[in-house]
């Protein structure tokens, strides 16, 4: 599903955030990425949606080499990929089904197909009852809750999410885990990148530790291997 | 792979493009108002400068057109001798037309400039014969003047020599400084439509971020931004047209009367002033979404 070989990033600025990192990740994989800020997490997960292009070696999301990708054809990539962040990144002036409908919306789907598949999202996230709502009206739970059925509204065979927990409290984060658990089990492959050491020990799944740019634990099952 | 550019359009998108960008008006109404300001300020200098213009060069055209060279014909010169100069007269090539204006219709002019005075000459008429001859191309006349010179049968040529020159230089320095000063109005109104246009993007830059995430192409982010450059533009161009169009018939008026079987006459009204508010309207149209295409550019990093 997802390929790296000897992958190294360079940023402009002198930064070496990547170094030959080789990495496989096979369809329906459950990862979790883990290690200190600013080991190279963030650069780490923006490779594989294509928001940095490594500076050598090979990238292969989905059966599409990014090496070659062109510009114009990210768009293309992005429509099989789902991304959530932390700060959810919800449009405040529209609803919570506006905010969804809008990932479809932009790939010119049918509006019928559109209102079938916005409100069968929301039911799987559990804010049904809310598609009506402003984001700003929503506990942070529930706004990452509908930037989750954002990223799976066009069915991605990929959901890449960046500390989707981080601004959450543990029960809530914990509904979020679930959230996640049923996507995988649908086959969606996910790759989470966390610091939430209670998550990672308890929903044993592939762990990769990275550290000053390289890749320095993969294990099946592991934990999170970090005090704090 | 199709990338869904800007050939492919659903109708259903394109009306969802408009819907959005005339929502993105009112969204941000101030800046709407600032962008739309600061093309109605620009277009209405341009207009006004346009006109002056475009009238300034009819003026000049007029003034060309009535450039003529005056053949005197030798006093001693035969009625035979008179046609043969005037075939060697239509037969320059650089020549429109010769008329025969004899000394009788010459002395009368003279008498209706110069007043009831010149009567006396009636007598014993001093004047000369006069072919009037117009060139095709009135830059033509100093040359055309100086070969009638050597004729046969001629007097002199006479068409204000320095006067003339003088005067074709003054409308070329004039009119080229004018076009120079349009061009760095406009060129300043874009920039300024263009920075307008690239803070409504900022205040929407996450919008424009969320769009690129989920798979938006970037003609699909570009088209609301374009239209909302050409509605400004457009609304921006309808107080100038509205001023030219008012403004025009005034002047229009009150030189009618002044000007009355002048030579010179100001640009008639009706094939005018709609010219000049579809200049202005094509203008506005482009600088808005010229200024809105660079500002977009910049924010999806192509």
């Amino acid at each position: 599903m997802i390929e790296m070989k000897d992958v190294t990033k360079k940023y402009p600025n002198g930064v070496t955030a990547l170094r030959g990192v080789d990495i496989s990740i096979k369809p329906g994989e459950f990862v979790y990425v883990v290690g200190p800020s600013g080991a190279g997490k963030s650069t780490f997960i923006k490779l594989m949606y294509r928001e940095e292009k490594p500076t050598s070696g090979q990238i292969v999301v989905n059966g599409v080499n990014l090496s070659t990708l062109k510009d114009k054809s990210v768009p293309l990539l992005r429509r099989q990929i789902g991304v959530v962040f932390q700060d959810f990144k919800l449009l405040p002036t529209l609803t919570v089904y506006e905010n969804v409908a809008f990932a479809m919306e932009v790939i010119e789907e049918s509006p019928s197909a559109i209102k079938k598949r916005v409100m069968e999202v929301l039911d799987l996230v559990g804010l049904k009852s809310k598609a009506r709502m402003l984001p700003g009206e929503l506990s942070g739970g529930e706004q990452q809750r509908v930037s989750i059925a954002r990223s799976i509204v066009n069915q991605p065979k990929v959901v890449i999410a960046d500390e989707p927990t981080g601004n959450l409290d543990p029960d809530t984060a914990w509904g979020i885990m679930d959230i996640f658990e049923k996507i995988n089990a649908k086959g969606t492959t996910l790759v989470m990148a966390t610091h939430n050491k209670e998550i990672v020990n308890t929903i044993r799944r592939r762990v990769l530790a990275i550290e000053d740019g390289r890749i320095v634990r993969d294990e099946q099952r592991g934990d999170y291997g970090y005090e704090i | 792979m199709n990338s869904g550019g800007i050939m492919v359009m659903k109708s259903r998108t394109l009306r969802r493009h408009f819907r959005e960008s005339f929502k993105n008006l009112s969204r941000n109404g101030w800046m709407t108002f600032a962008a739309i300001s600061a093309v109605t300020v620009t277009l209405l200098l341009v207009g006004v400068f346009l006109t002056i213009l475009l009238n300034l060069n009819k003026a000049a055209t007029d003034i060309e057109n009535d450039v003529e060279v005056r053949v005197l014909v030798k006093l001693d010169a035969t009625k035979a001798e008179q046609q043969e100069l005037k075939k060697r007269l239509s037969n320059l090539p650089e020549v429109a037309s010769v008329t025969y204006s004899p000394k009788e219709k010459e002395l009368q002019n003279l008498i209706k400039d110069m007043g009831e005075d010149f009567a006396l000459f009636e007598q014993n008429n001093p004047l000369y014969d006069v072919f009037v001859v117009k060139t095709k191309r009135p830059a033509d006349t100093p040359k055309v003047a100086k070969k009638i010179k050597n004729f046969q049968y001629t007097e002199d040529a006479i068409y204000g020599e320095k006067k003339v020159e003088r005067l074709f230089s003054f409308l070329k320095t004039s009119r080229n400084v004018g076009l120079v000063l349009s061009i760095g109005l406009l060129f300043t109104a874009m920039f300024l439509i263009s920075n307008t246009i690239k803070m409504t993007i900022f205040a929407r830059r996450k919008e424009i971020e969320i769009m690129r995430l989920v798979g938006a192409t970037n003609w699909f982010i570009r088209w609301p931004f374009l239209l909302e450059g050409l509605w400004l533009g457009l609304l921006g161009s309808l107080l100038p047209v509205a001023a030219v169009m008012i403004g025009y018939s005034y002047v229009i008026g009150a030189m009618t009367t002044y000007m009355q079987g002048h030579f010179i006459q100001p640009l008639p009204y009706s094939p005018f002033v709609w010219q000049i508010s579809g200049i202005l309207l094509l203008i506005g149209a482009f600088i808005g979404m010229w200024g809105s295409f660079v500002a977009v550019r910049r924010f999806l990093k192509v």
